[in-house]
């Protein structure tokens, strides 16, 4: 069963006399578990469609269901409770609250959580980051942490609500080769025990590791590869490690 | 987001910038200060006044010289007796004439204030004599020379005996002391109570004034409840006295306590509200102060911003928290100054200013204080609220 479902994805904005059409016409179907990587040049439209997908922005035509719900006439707070729930987020820049600890970063959504009444906020946050292997770095503050501890925290953030998806903005970018295949056999392995991803890259060998690739150009679909061989997914040819 | 939850964040982000939080307050903090203290200020001189008028007695009926100056005065002696025979509900009655006045006799001489007045008059005052006796209805109408003073003018001229049986000169008219009252203190507004000399107000009329009419009839009403009911029949009476035609307006004017307090703290009341509006500007410029800085938190925590409204929060939350982080800097501000203000008023009545600060003040300045804090937060945070998520968490 498909989790996001895109139909006629067209987000076009207007500047003056010209109209820059950054998706124009996108149908993209992606089911329960997958491991997707939207790839394109930039000014393709990727970071365009990625910001449909998270909800944080709407296409001017076209439908979007999301875990079987038709997005599109949704308001500002349904728009921000859908992210609440049914999406996680993981940028290329981290987005951590500086100055506020680990646990107190992943427990963030939860506190948006209008349905969470009663719920226990820390234990689920510690959970989450022990899920992602820093239960000793619970009370360690951004700067305290190195670049792929503070991606690792960023995923918890995104997992503690268990959404139907997480969509990852270049989640290697700010990072080194080693700290972006732990990074990536990180996703890897939560993809493995059933979560959704979407992965925006325009890094081929990060791409890899998706089951799927989508090619955006000119804000269209232009080739989708699938990956039917899953032995084929493995670790970058540089770091010659066992990822 | 749950109302504690906001609290405690809005305490964090605020502790984050200690200097900058303390300087935001700052505003609030002198502006609640120095309203409190202007407001208590003046309650107290108000109170003042009253006390003051209060000490002359407890249901007191004052008749006094129409206001204006073309007004004629034609109170007289006989108004009194009049009044003192006719009026039911009048308990006592007395005609006054005041005179600035140097006594001499003793050790030397002293400048004071000569009261010719009736035996009446101590009851409405409720006074009484410590030493010797008082004046009777006799002396008064056989307009004899005799005294009654005060303690102070006792100390000041007779400072080593007793005072009662000698004779002093008032306007080198000399008169027998046979008197001299209880000590009354000073009085609220620090005036000397006791620099006093009574004397009969025939006496006074004709030696000391030269003048038949009084400047005021002082009466006390049988009972507090029956003052409504004295100041009628004191009017009708006098218009009688005077005779009125019924059209004609009063050549008297009479007050009651109520109104003389009044008319008394009214000018302490107009200075007091005048005092806290200007301290009321410069909590409004505090206000200004803190949405000037909620503005540039706001710009500069534009990621974090974004960062909220990525994980699901929604606008009425961010709103909501920049609000409360205005409202707690302000209230907290309204707190400090609230106890600054208390602080500052002991040490004024140390000082001998009198500082009357109302529960009900403290509470309406606190809330006043979290008006501020809502009234200039909500433009800051309206705009942190109105921001999109995509461009929030592209800022740097």
């Amino acid at each position: 069963m498909a989790v996001i479902e895109l139909k006629g994805i067209k987000r076009h904005y207007a500047f003056g006399e010209v109209t820059v059409k950054a998706l124009d016409g996108v149908d993209v179907s992606i089911e329960r578990t997958e491991f997707v990587a939207i790839m394109g040049a930039s000014g393709s439209g990727k970071s365009t469609l990625m910001n449909v997908i998270g909800c944080l922005d709407v296409p001017s035509s076209g439908t979007y269901i999301l875990d079987g719900l038709d997005t599109s006439g949704a308001t500002d707070d349904g728009l921000a409770d859908i992210r609440n729930k049914k999406i996680g987020f993981v940028f290329q820049g981290f987005n951590l609250l500086q100055k506020t600890t680990a646990l107190e970063n992943v427990e963030l959504p939860l506190l948006y959580d209008r349905a969470g009444g009663g719920r226990n906020v820390e234990k689920e946050a510690r959970a989450a980051l022990e899920r992602v292997g820093l239960g000793e770095r619970l009370h360690h503050i951004p700067n305290q942490l190195s670049g792929g501890q503070q991606q690792r925290v960023a995923i918890a953030r995104a997992l503690v609500t268990r959404p139907a998806i997480i969509i990852a903005d270049e989640p290697t970018g700010n990072l080194d080769t080693e700290m972006s295949n732990e990074i990536m056999s990180l996703f890897k392995e939560l993809n493995e025990s059933g979560i959704t991803i979407v992965m925006v890259t325009h890094e081929a060998d990060i791409a890899l590791w998706a089951g799927r690739k989508i090619v955006l150009r000119d804000g269209r679909v232009i080739r989708e590869e699938h990956k039917t061989d899953a032995a084929a997914v493995r670790p970058l040819p540089a770091d010659g490690g066992t990822a | 987001m749950k109302a504690s939850t906001l609290i405690r964040l809005s305490l964090r982000s605020i502790l984050r910038n200690r200097m900058r939080s303390l300087l935001t307050t700052l505003g609030i903090i002198i502006g609640v200060c120095s309203v409190i203290v202007m407001v208590a200020v003046g309650e107290g001189s108000q109170a003042s006044i009253r006390d003051n008028i209060s000490s002359m007695g407890t249901n007191l009926i004052m008749i006094t010289p129409p206001r204006g100056q073309n007004a004629a005065n034609r109170l007289v002696i006989e108004d009194v007796e009049k009044i003192r025979k006719e009026g039911a509900y009048v308990g006592a009655a007395s005609g006054v004439v005041r005179s600035g006045s140097t006594v001499v006799g003793g050790i030397g001489n002293w400048p004071t204030t000569v009261y010719g007045v009736e035996p009446d008059y101590l009851r409405i005052k409720e006074w009484n004599t410590g030493a010797g006796d008082f004046f009777t209805e006799r002396d008064v109408n056989t307009r004899v020379k005799k005294a009654v003073i005060g303690t102070t003018v006792a100390k000041q001229l007779f400072p080593d005996e007793d005072p009662v049986g000698k004779r002093f000169r008032i306007a080198n008219t000399p008169f027998d002391i046979v008197g001299v009252l209880e000590s009354k203190g000073s009085n609220a507004m620090g005036s000397d109570q006791d620099d006093i000399v009574m004397v009969p107000l025939s006496t006074a009329i004709s030696r000391l004034r030269r003048s038949k009419y009084l400047q005021s009839i002082e009466i006390s009403a049988v009972s507090e409840d029956r003052m409504d009911d004295a100041q009628a029949e004191v009017e009708t009476i006098l218009r009688e006295a005077h005779r009125l035609g019924p059209d004609a307006d009063n050549d008297f004017s009479v007050m009651n306590q109520a109104q003389i307090i009044e008319m008394a703290s009214s000018i302490a009341k107009t200075l007091t509200m005048l005092l806290g509006a200007i301290a009321g500007v410069s909590l409004l410029v505090g206000g200004i102060g803190i949405m000037n800085i909620m503005l540039v938190s706001v710009t500069e925590r534009t990621r974090e911003i974004g960062i909220r409204l990525s994980v699901g929060a929604r606008r009425r939350d961010i709103l909501r928290q920049f609000l409360t982080e205005s409202v707690v800097l302000s209230l907290s501000g309204g707190l400090i100054g609230i106890l600054l203000a208390v602080g500052l008023s002991h040490l004024l009545e140390f000082v001998g200013l009198r500082a009357i600060i109302s529960p009900f003040f403290i509470l309406l300045s606190a809330g006043f204080a979290a008006a501020v804090g809502i009234f200039f937060g909500y433009y800051p945070a309206h705009k942190a609220s109105a921001m999109n998520p995509i461009d929030a968490l592209r800022a740097d």
